[in-house]
């Protein structure tokens, strides 16, 4: 994707963090990976996180699903960690199941599965991570020493 | 982590428009650690030839112990860049304003020949700052400093940083560091972890954690409050470089002025691309008198300071061939541009007049 900032709005993102339901799709139950400590993360954050992953019962408590459309309450926003080639099935899903956002991780690039899910009138993210994005408008981010493009006198 | 450090990391890498930066206990210290973070024994790297004497004994040295093999380059001669770079080479590296040589690096034309063979350029901005110049914006894609000098800007406290611009391809096959399960960090993928801060959390998570060289937050305290005037003082400075330089080449017993920013100078179309405020406060200018009138100049100035600093407020001055480029032998000066009676000065924020009077009377005596 050559138009990756198109999906990096910081006005989206803003919204997107605004909303508590979060669906993570590929979350593994391996602490040792990115989307296990993505989830504990969003969860102590106070999201409301619903792993997707078929090979899983319960991650840190929260029940675990197959797939998207197994979750019997409404989705906010679905944040995959899974390769690009998973994305399209998972942006019909999304679109099904009345998500607002489709937020795909670092990596994550998928053309075909953003014009999916943008035709669903879902909003999309691209290349960027959910927890670094929270920790930047949140303040933490400020502590790693990187650029959070936000000057700010106010300290929250 | 400390939150003062930090705060000094974002703010020079908000300057650079870099995804992030992270501090060390001096600018080789920061360098250092940037290149270990790439480098493993049998790789390759490719400096251009006109750089910080201690650079030079850093990438000809200390390399060379962990089986680093190293090309120097004429910085000019961009086919050498290309020929130059190897199957396992990991690192181009050059100063946006070569100390103490003057000599400007084609940063646009050298980050593009390195990322066609997927190879990043990492640059030295101490003497430009990024007041003077970004050279992430021109491609580059890590720009290390020396704090010590114009970011700090009082010659009271070490430091360095590295900034990266977040959008070199680490996954593109020449750096499995960056994409395997890292052992020295239970297994982590930088690179699938963190996307584009992967190099920045590899540098901080493992190269500073193993090599040590943290920065004080006292110092990161005082080369923070550095930054506050770092673009009063740029100007000043090269206002007064500029200045010096010009009465300099009216000078008897002197034989050539190298300030990049003199009309005369070979590279000014350089200059005027990458530095269009002025190329930086310090150059070099040789005495006709070589190695003795040197001595004899330095020993009569009284308001530039002897000292191997640059970037001060002060005006500094040396004698580059028996001090900070000691250790080279006379090709390795000649090939970075210092000559027996070379004098490099660091002209400071003082009343230009006031300098230029010190020099004159100097000037009596060799």
């Amino acid at each position: 994707m050559d138009n990756l900032t198109e999906y990096q709005s910081p006005d989206v993102i803003k919204q997107a963090l605004t909303c508590p339901r979060v669906a993570v799709v590929g979350m593994s139950a391996n602490e040792l990976r990115a989307s296990n400590f993505v989830g504990y993360y969003m969860k102590r954050n106070g999201y409301q996180i619903m792993p997707v992953n078929p090979r899983e019962t319960e991650i840190y408590g929260e029940p675990c699903y197959p797939s998207l459309q197994d979750i019997p309450q409404p989705v906010d926003v679905v944040d995959v960690f899974r390769d690009p080639s998973a994305v399209p099935e998972i942006a019909e899903q999304a679109v099904a199941i009345g998500a607002k956002f489709l937020w795909l991780q670092f990596g994550v690039i998928s053309p075909e599965g953003v014009a999916i899910a943008e035709a669903g009138g879902l909003q999309c993210i691209v290349d960027k991570c959910i927890k670094i994005e929270h920790a930047r408008y949140q303040g933490r981010m400020h502590f790693l020493g990187f650029n959070t493009q936000r000057i700010e006198s106010q300290r929250q | 982590m400390n939150p003062t450090v930090a705060a000094f990391e974002e703010r020079v890498a908000n300057l650079e428009g870099a995804v992030g930066g992270v501090a060390f206990a001096s600018g080789l210290a920061a360098q250092n650690a940037a290149m270990f973070t790439l480098l493993n024994h049998g790789d390759h790297v490719v400096a251009s030839n006109a750089l910080y004497g201690g650079t030079v004994t850093q990438l000809k040295h200390l390399l060379r112990k962990f089986s680093v093999a190293l090309d120097f380059v004429d910085p000019t001669d961009l086919s050498q860049w290309h020929d130059a770079i190897q199957d396992n080479t990991k690192l181009c590296f050059g100063e946006t304003i070569g100390n103490p040589s003057g000599v400007i690096l084609d940063i646009a034309a050298v980050a593009e020949i390195a990322h066609t063979q997927g190879v990043p350029l990492m640059v030295d901005n101490t003497f430009a700052t990024p007041v003077g110049c970004q050279p992430l914006a021109w491609g580059a894609d890590i720009v290390v400093h020396s704090a010590t000098k114009f970011i700090g800007g009082h010659g009271t406290s070490l430091g360095g940083i590295v900034v990266e611009s977040g959008e070199f391809d680490w996954s593109n096959g020449r750096f499995p560091g960056m994409q395997d399960p890292s052992p020295a960090y239970h297994g982590l993928k930088f690179h699938e972890t963190f996307g584009t801060f992967g190099y920045l959390m590899k540098l901080r998570a493992e190269t500073l954690r193993d090599l040590g060289a943290a920065m004080s937050p006292f110092n990161a305290f005082l080369l923070a409050q550095g930054i506050e005037t770092l673009p009063l003082r740029m100007r000043q400075h090269i206002a007064n470089a500029h200045a010096v330089a010009q009465h300099l080449q009216t000078c008897a017993g002197v034989e050539a002025v190298h300030y990049p920013g003199l009309a005369a100078h070979p590279q000014r179309n350089l200059v005027e691309k990458y530095l269009p405020e002025g190329p930086g406060a310090v150059f070099c200018f040789d005495l006709s008198g070589g190695r003795e009138a040197g001595i004899a100049f330095i020993e009569h100035l009284h308001l530039f300071s002897h000292l191997a600093n640059v970037g001060d407020a002060k005006s500094l001055v040396i004698h580059p061939a028996s001090t900070t480029h000691r250790q080279l032998s006379d090709q390795e000066l000649s090939a970075a541009g210092i000559g027996p009676g070379t004098i490099r000065v660091s002209i400071g924020i003082e009343d230009a007049s006031d300098l230029i009077a010190d020099l004159d009377h100097a000037l009596q005596y060799i």
